[in-house]
Order: structure tokens, then sequence, then C-alpha cells
């Protein structure tokens, strides 16, 4: 016979002790597993230069100092490139970027969920087997493909392909045809507002959790990446590249290096935090039916 | 009025052939068409259009530099019959492939369904926590000083103290070592979104489902989550999948920053530094195509697998 169990003063069904201990056991382990590095950068951005090179070393820092950080900002400003300009370029890329993925995105994520024209189901499955594709499996191709249309060492090179990035605007259709009623539209139509209107007016307020997903994923995606093959120019290269440069310097650099890693997570991080709750609801249409 | 035009439209459906009408609604949809062209024209040159092209260019012998020649198939019965290190990249991808996808998979499943009756406070820290090391680029280095090969490294100098080992392990160079490190280190950036749609997923079951569960005889959570969570939550199991083959097959950049590149006697070489290889440093563009189709046909294959695999849930 099936047990109820009141905890919280709601209604739990089925659930012994034996397993709510296990599943905090497990969760506990696998919790140390994904927390314990991330702590372990923290601390060793924390870490003076003695206790860096402490043996045995230590986990924890003992007297945590902010010099790490001075001597990141002191090797920033004697780069060949001014780092203002690796972080212009990792700005201007991530919004320019995110900024074109929204709007294309959403526009043809509101006429792909919304209007019922000939050829929308293949055009939207195809979308989403894209899904599977690796960048990897694209690249060389790309790489011609861009040579061709004279985007090799422009900053075009790595913003309009992120317009046509495919993740946020599944999230984004998937996100309209639960959210977005018809009668609203059709309401909106019979008043006389053209499509364009409708999709601006009506359909993009009501789906702000799916915009913030998709600026989230696109930016992130920008943020992140790191040296690639279509940039040659030393002034074009992203503040990831630069950072990269500086760490690579070896043992004297250890302290500096950890200190780039916290700032560089920071700003996913509080990003995620702040925009988490979105994210979640914008994620419970995400579903694939068939 | 508008009765009137219901009727005529009702006639001259039947009037009309199927093309007639798909012409005749295609043009009435044509703001439709206008919406979707900017991004769609992106889309088709940067992700169709180079998978097209790549299937095209791995039958010749393309190099950048000298007119193609058609080769039929040539680039692949080079890849499977002469080149070895191919082989390895093969297999270390599907060792790379078959632990990480699936354990991510069930790690981002399992945890969403732990944290599932959590607190939503609790929740959301539980879910940063899991979350954090997917989103935050190149932080993964850390396992790099982690398991530095001097005795600097926390765990050398750990298992040092411990008397389990008499000297420093060279972790990044020792081919017994590398692939096993990789793959954990791949497993903890490993939980992205399908995470996220998990918890997602999990958080919009409707609470009666369970209950009517429980009257239906229902007697423990792992029952429950078989019968009841899993069956409902199938689309998103779906779209965690997708996201979980893709993921599995690229983490390349993982084993280049850790352990260099090429990796010790190619012992965690996958089909992605192959491709790498020959496509930017060799500029055999021909060849580098084939390896890419065949990445393209495994991931693809591994996608309808699971896709199988799936249907079966909760029966």
């Amino acid at each position: 016979m099936s047990r109820l169990r009141t905890r919280k003063h709601k209604v739990v069904l089925n659930r012994s002790a034996g397993g709510d201990l296990g599943i905090t056991f497990m969760l506990t382990i696998l919790g140390a597993f994904m927390f314990l590095p991330m702590l372990y950068v923290w601390m060793q951005a924390f870490k003076p230069l003695d206790e860096l090179w402490m043996f045995p070393p230590r986990f924890y820092v003992m007297k945590p100092t902010f010099n790490n950080f001075k001597d990141l900002f002191v090797l920033m400003n004697t780069s060949w490139v001014p780092f203002s300009r690796y972080i212009f370029n990792t700005v201007f890329v991530s919004v320019m970027g995110t900024a074109g993925n929204l709007f294309f995105g959403s526009l043809a994520a509101y006429a792909l969920a919304k209007i019922m024209f000939p050829g929308r189901k293949w055009i939207f499955k195809t979308i989403r087997t894209s899904l599977m594709f690796h960048k990897t499996v694209t690249a060389v191709t790309n790489f011609i493909l861009m040579s061709f249309l004279g985007m090799i060492d422009t900053y075009w090179a790595l913003i309009i392909p992120a317009w046509g990035s495919t993740l946020g605007l599944y999230l984004m259709k998937q996100f309209m045809e639960t959210n977005v009623t018809n009668a609203v539209l059709e309401s909106a139509r019979l008043d006389g507002a053209s499509e364009l209107k409708t999709f601006w007016v009506i359909a993009m307020p009501m789906v702000k959790p799916a915009w913030l997903t998709l600026i989230i994923y696109c930016f992130q995606d920008l943020w992140n990446a790191g040296s690639s093959i279509y940039i040659h120019s030393e002034q074009l290269k992203s503040f990831n590249y630069a950072i990269g440069q500086i760490t690579a310097g070896g043992i004297k650099r250890a302290g500096a290096s950890a200190a780039a890693q916290v700032i560089m997570m920071m700003v996913p991080i509080t990003v995620f935090v702040i925009s988490q709750s979105n994210i979640i609801e914008t994620m419970g249409s995400s579903g694939m039916k068939d | 009025m508008s009765q009137k035009t219901a009727t005529k439209k009702a006639v001259s459906r039947k009037d009309m052939t199927k093309l007639q009408w798909t012409w005749k609604e295609m043009k009435r949809n044509w703001v439709a068409y206008a919406m979707i062209a900017p991004y769609c024209i992106v889309f088709i040159l940067f992700t169709i259009a180079p998978v097209l092209v790549s299937i095209i260019v791995s039958f010749t012998d393309f190099n950048l530099l000298e007119m193609p020649n058609f080769v039929f198939l040539d680039n692949y019965i080079r890849l499977f019959l002469d080149d070895d290190i191919f082989l390895i990249a093969i297999k270390n991808t599907f060792i790379f492939a078959c632990i990480v996808g699936p354990a991510s998979y069930l790690m981002s499943l399992l945890v969403a369904w732990f944290i599932n009756e959590l607190g939503p406070k609790i929740r959301a820290i539980v879910t940063l926590i899991f979350y954090a090391p997917s989103i935050s680029g190149e932080v993964y280095l850390i396992w790099g000083t982690l398991f530095s090969g001097d005795s600097y490294g926390w765990v050398n100098a750990t298992l040092l103290n411990l008397g389990l080992i008499n000297e420093e392990i060279q972790f990044f160079e020792d081919a017994d070592y590398v692939m096993p490190l990789c793959i954990v280190v791949s497993l903890w950036t490993s939980l992205g979104t399908s995470f996220l749609s998990f918890i997602a997923g999990l958080q919009g079951i409707d609470r009666s489902l369970y209950e009517a569960g429980a009257v239906d005889g229902i007697r423990n959570r792992w029952q429950e989550l078989w019968y009841v969570t899993l069956p409902t939550m199938k689309p998103q199991l779906m779209f965690g999948a997708i996201m979980a083959i893709t993921k599995s097959f690229g983490f390349g950049g993982v084993v280049n920053a850790l352990c260099g590149n090429p990796s010790v006697n190619y012992c965690a070489w996958t089909i992605t530094h192959h491709l790498d290889d020959y496509g930017h440093s060799r500029f055999e563009v021909g060849y580098s195509s084939a390896i890419a189709v065949v990445l393209f046909a495994i991931m693809v294959g591994a996608n309808s697998l699971v896709k199988k695999m799936l249907s079966k849930v909760g029966q």
C-alpha cells in the first residue's frame, strides 16, 4: 500500500526516509565534485605568492590578498595592444551578435509559431535538426565561404554567424507557441494591425523570459569565445584570448592567471544568477514533441 | 461578410489542385516569408550550406590551391584503410561520447530530480552550483592546477602525503591517465542546457498526476519516476538528448587546453582534432570534409538511436 507522509504542510507521496537519506548523500557527493574546483579557483586567486608555491600545497587560503588582481592589471597595461581594445572587441562583438540574433531570431520564431504558411513545418524541422550540428563540422567550409565573402579578419566573421544561431530561435519559437494565445493576435489583426506590428506590439512583450534566455545564450557564446580561426589581427582579438596569453606565462603568473579566471567567470555567472527564473520558465516549453 | 468569404474559400479549395492552393496560400502569407528571410539567409549560409558543401567536397581532392578533381570514394577509403591515427581518433571519440554523453545526461536528470522537491531558494543555489562550470568558459583549466605534474599539484601532494605514491604522477603526460582525466573534466563542464531543461520539465509536471499514480498503486519514488515523471517529460528528455549528444562529440578543446596538441601518443586524439589538423593546418579540404561527413553521420546516427531508446521510457 502506498504511504502518505506530510513534509512542511505538503502531502508528499511515497517517500521513504532511507531514500531521502540516499538522495541527500548522492547530492552532496556530486555537489562537492562540481563545487570544490570552482572554490579552488577562488582560493588560488586570493593566495599570496608564498602560499601558491608552498609545499605541501593547501586547499584553503590563509592570508587572503588582492595582489594577484593588482598583478593582473599591471600585466594588462604592459600588453602591446592596449587592453581596453580587447575589452571593446569582446563587448562589441557580443552586443552586435546578440542584438541581431534577438531581432532576426524572434521575427522568424514569430512567423514559424504563429503564421500558418506553407513550408513552416519543414523549415522548423530543418532548424531543429541543425541543433545537432557541432561547430567543428562546419568550420572548414565556413572558413572558405567567409574568405569568399571577404569576411575573414573582420568583426563580421564573428557577428553575422551569431545572427543565425539555432538554440535561441528554437527556444523562442517553442515559448511563443505555448505562451502567446492566438485569440489575442486574431483580435489585433481584426483591428487592422499589420503582421509586423502585431509581432512587435502584442507578441514580443508577452515573451520576455524567452528574450532574456536568447540574449543570455547568445551572449555567453560570444563572450566565452577565445581565439578564432577567422581572426588574425592582434587588434581584433577577444578579451578571452588576451587573458589566455597572460595566463600562458607559466609559473610566475599563476596568481594573476587565477585572478583572471575569477574575473572571466564572474560575468556569465552573474548574468545567470539575475536571470535564472526567466531561463527556467523558458525551458519549460523547450521540449520536443513527436 | 466573413461567412461569405469563408464559403467562397471552401468552394475554391475544392476547385484547385494542391499546388495551386499552396501557391495561393504562399501569396496570402508573403509577410511570413519576409519575416523569416533575414534569419534563414544567415542560417542557410552558415549552417546548412557548409554541411552540403562538405558532402560534395568530400568526394574531391580540393586543397585550396589547385582546381579540385573528382576522386569519388578515395578520401573515405584512405580514412578507414590507410589512416591509423584516424582509427585512434574514432575509437577515442566513441569512448568519450559513450561515457560523457550518457553520464552527463543521467547526472543532469538525477540532479534535477533530486532537487525538484527542495524549496525554491535552495533549488536556485544548487542549480547554480551544478550549472556554473558549464558557462564559465575556460575555468576548467583549474583541473590542470589541481592535477599538476609536480609536487605543487594538490592531488599529487595529497597522495604523496598519504604515502600512496612515492613520486609525482605526470597526469597529463601519462597515457594511462589522460583519457580518464579528460573524461572527468568534460563531465564537470557538461551540465548545461539539458540540465536546465530537465529542471523546468520536472517543475512543470502537474502534482495531481502523482496523486493519481499513488492511488493506482505506485509504491516508491523509483516507480513514480519511471511510470509518471519520465513519460510526462518526454519532450524535455528528447531535447536534452540532442544537446547532450552534440556536446559529447565536441570536447576537443578541453583536451587541447589540458594535455597539449597533440596529446601524448595521440591517446586523447578525437575526430574533431583530426578534422582541425587536416582542415586548418594541412589545408587538405577534401580529406577534412570527408572527416566532417563521418562525424556528422555518427552524430545523426547517435541521435536516431537515442530517439528509439527514449520511446521505450515508461513501458
